[in-house]
C-alpha cells in the first residue's frame, strides 16, 4: 500500500499564535496555548467544541493533550502528545491527515505553548519554576497517583456499596494469576484477609491496592495484515481501538465513579464490530484495584455499580467466567510506572495460545485496555486472532 | 456575584495570579462564565463549559459538601485528609478538612471554608465541618 491516499486529503483551515515575547511572570504555557488554540479556531470559523483530535505539546506538563483537554473543555477520540522537540508540530501535521483521512476525527486541533521567560522571572520572583505548573493540588500534599484513585474508590464505595473486601478480590484473583505466570514479580498466596489485614496507606487502600513498583520494559511490533501472513508467526489482528480523556487532574474529573473508558471502549467495540459477551480474556491497567471494578463497569462488562460483585468469587481468577489480568497485572505481576504496554503483550500470548499455565482456552477475542494519569487518558484495543476476523 | 478587580482585561490572562491573591486576602475566588454561566474552577483563561472566553472573578461564600475523601497515612507525618469539596455556587475543589481526625471526614460532610498555610508559608483554602463551628 502506497500512503498516496494521504496526497491532498486534508487541509489547514486555521492558524493563530498566542500572545508572544515576554508575557510576565502571572502567565503559564498552558494558557498561552489555550489562547492560540482559541484564535486559531476562530480563524477557521469554529470553535472548541467542534475538535475531537487533539495533538500538541505544552512545556512542563508531561501528558500535554490531557491536559489541554481539560483545560479547552475538549473530549478528544484521538489524541497524541508525541514529544519528540521542536519537530513536533510538524509531525503532529503529519500524524493528523493521517487520522482525518481514516475519519479517526474530523477536527483537529495543533497546539503549543511555552513560557521560558515568564518562568525564569517566576524562579526571580521566589515563586518556583517547578513542573506542571500552575497546580491546584500539590499545596494538600496528596500522596499521587495513590490518593486520586482512593477519592475514587470512597466515592465508588458511598454510591454503590462496593466493599473493602469487593477490592481485596480483585488483588486476591491478580495474586492468583501471578502464581501461574512465572515472570510474575509478586507470587506469594494472598487471601482477602491478608488484603484487609494490612495497614492502610490512603483510605481505603491498604498497600495491597495498590500496583508494584518494579523495574520493566515491554514492546510490541506491528505490521499490515497483508504483510503479516508472509512472516511465518501467527498474527494477532487489531480489530478496533478507540480513546477518550476529559480530565487530567482528579479534582477534574466529573464523575468519580464513571471513566472515560465508557467512551473508549464504546469506540474500539464499535470499530470491531463486537460487544463484551464477544471477549474471551481482558488485561486492563489495574493501577489500583478499584480500576478493575471501574473498568470492568465502564467497558460494559457489567452494569455501573454492579463490579464490586462481579469481581467477587473467582468470577476473574484462574477457572472463572471471564478471565482479567491473566499475567497477574499490575498488582502482582511488573508495574515499572506505564503498564499499557504490558496489556498488549500479555493479550497477544493469550491469543497465540502461548501463556503455559495460564492459557485462557480458545481465545479468541482479547481486551488490552490502558489508562494513564490519574483515571484521565483512557485508551482501548480490541485484538483477535485470526478466526475472529 | 462579586467582580473581583476593576482591571478585567489583565485579569482575564493572568487568572492565577488574581486567585493567589484571593488567597493571600482570605477569599476563596472562583469564576463565572458570562456566556453560559457555568461556574469555572481552577482559574482558567477560557470556560471549558461552553468555550466562551467571558469570564469574571467572583467570590465563593466557603459554603460546601464533601464529595470524596481519603485519610493519607505517612510515617514522618500525622494522617491528614485529601478532600474533594462541592461549593455552593457549582464548583469543586480538592482541599483538606481540617479540626478533625482525618479519618472522621465523611462523604456528604457539610464543610465551611477556612484558611491557613502550606508547609512553605504560601496560603490556602481548607475546610472545616459545619458543626465543629
Amino acid at each position: 500500500m502506497s500512503p498516496a491516499g494521504l496526497r491532498g486529503a486534508t487541509a489547514v483551515v486555521g492558524v493563530a499564535e498566542s500572545d508572544l515575547g515576554d508575557v510576565g511572570p502571572g502567565r503559564y504555557a498552558i494558557e498561552l496555548a489555550a489562547q492560540a488554540s482559541h484564535r486559531a479556531l476562530a480563524d477557521a470559523g469554529l470553535t472548541v467544541k467542534d475538535v475531537d483530535g487533539l495533538f500538541g505539546v505544552v512545556s512542563g506538563k508531561l501528558m500535554s493533550t490531557v491536559d489541554l483537554g481539560e483545560y479547552l473543555g475538549i473530549r478528544p477520540r484521538y489524541t497524541d502528545s508525541t514529544m519528540i522537540g521542536g519537530s513536533a508540530f510538524v509531525t503532529f501535521v503529519h500524524h493528523a491527515a493521517a487520522a482525518l483521512r481514516l475519519g479517526l476525527c474530523d477536527v483537529a486541533l495543533i497546539a503549543y505553548g511555552s513560557t521560558p521567560r515568564a518562568d525564569s522571572g517566576r524562579a526571580r520572583l521566589g515563586g518556583g519554576a517547578g513542573p506542571e505548573q500552575p497546580n491546584y493540588e500539590a499545596q494538600y500534599q496528596p500522596r499521587s497517583p495513590i490518593s486520586g484513585y482512593a477519592l475514587a474508590a470512597a466515592r465508588h464505595m458511598y454510591q454503590y456499596g462496593t466493599t473493602r473486601t469487593h477490592l481485596a478480590e480483585v488483588a486476591v484473583a491478580a495474586r492468583q494469576w501471578a502464581r501461574l505466570n512465572p515472570r510474575a514479580y509478586s507470587r506469594d498466596p494472598l487471601t482477602v484477609e491478608d488484603v484487609l489485614a494490612r495497614p492502610m496507606i490512603s483510605s481505603p487502600f491498604t498497600s495491597y491496592d495498590c500496583c508494584l513498583v518494579t523495574d520493566g520494559g515491554g514492546a510490541a511490533v506491528m505490521v499490515r495484515a497483508d504483510r503479516a501472513a508472509d512472516l511465518g508467526v501467527r498474527p494477532v489482528y487489531v480489530l478496533g481501538a478507540g480513546e477518550a480523556h476529559w480530565h487530567k487532574s482528579i479534582n477534574q474529573m466529573p464523575d468519580l465513579t464513571v471513566s472515560a473508558a465508557t467512551e473508549s471502549a464504546a469506540r474500539a467495540f464499535a470499530m470491531a464490530g463486537l460487544t463484551p459477551a464477544d471477549v474471551d480474556v481482558v488485561e486492563l491497567y489495574d493501577a489500583f484495584t478499584i480500576n478493575t471494578i471501574m473498568f470492568l463497569e465502564d467497558m460494559g462488562f457489567c452494569a455501573k455499580g454492579e463490579g464490586g460483585d462481579f469481581v467477587s468469587g473467582g468470577r476473574i481468577a484462574p477457572g472463572g467466567a471471564l478471565p482479567v489480568n491473566t499475567n497477574g497485572g499490575g498488582l502482582s505481576y511488573t508495574h515499572p510506572g506505564m503498564y499499557g504496554i504490558f496489556t498488549v503483550i500479555e493479550a497477544v500470548r493469550q491469543l497465540r495460545g502461548e501463556a503455559g499455565e495460564r492459557q485462557v482456552p480458545d481465545a479468541r477475542v482479547a481486551v488490552a485496555h490502558g489508562n494513564g494519569g490519574q483515571l484521565s487518558s483512557q485508551v482501548t484495543a480490541v485484538l483477535g486472532t485470526a478466526e475472529a476476523l | 456575584m462579586t467582580v473581583v478587580s476593576e482591571d478585567l482585561l489583565t485579569d482575564m490572562l493572568r487568572p492565577d495570579v488574581v486567585y493567589r491573591e484571593g488567597l493571600a486576602a482570605g477569599e476563596l475566588r472562583y469564576q463565572r462564565c458570562r456566556t453560559c454561566e457555568e461556574a469555572v474552577f481552577y482559574p482558567r483563561i477560557c470556560c471549558p463549559h461552553c468555550g466562551g472566553t467571558d469570564l469574571v472573578f467572583a467570590v465563593s461564600a466557603g459554603r460546601g459538601t464533601v464529595y470524596s475523601t481519603t485519610a493519607i497515612r505517612r510515617r514522618d507525618l500525622p494522617s491528614y485528609a485529601v478532600t474533594m469539596v462541592d461549593l455552593a455556587e457549582g464548583f469543586r475543589i480538592l482541599s483538606s478538612v481540617h479540626d478533625i481526625p482525618a479519618e472522621d471526614v465523611a462523604i456528604g460532610m457539610a464543610v465551611r471554608i477556612a484558611f491557613d498555610t502550606d508547609a512553605d508559608g504560601r496560603p490556602r483554602a481548607v475546610f472545616t465541618p459545619e458543626a465543629a463551628q
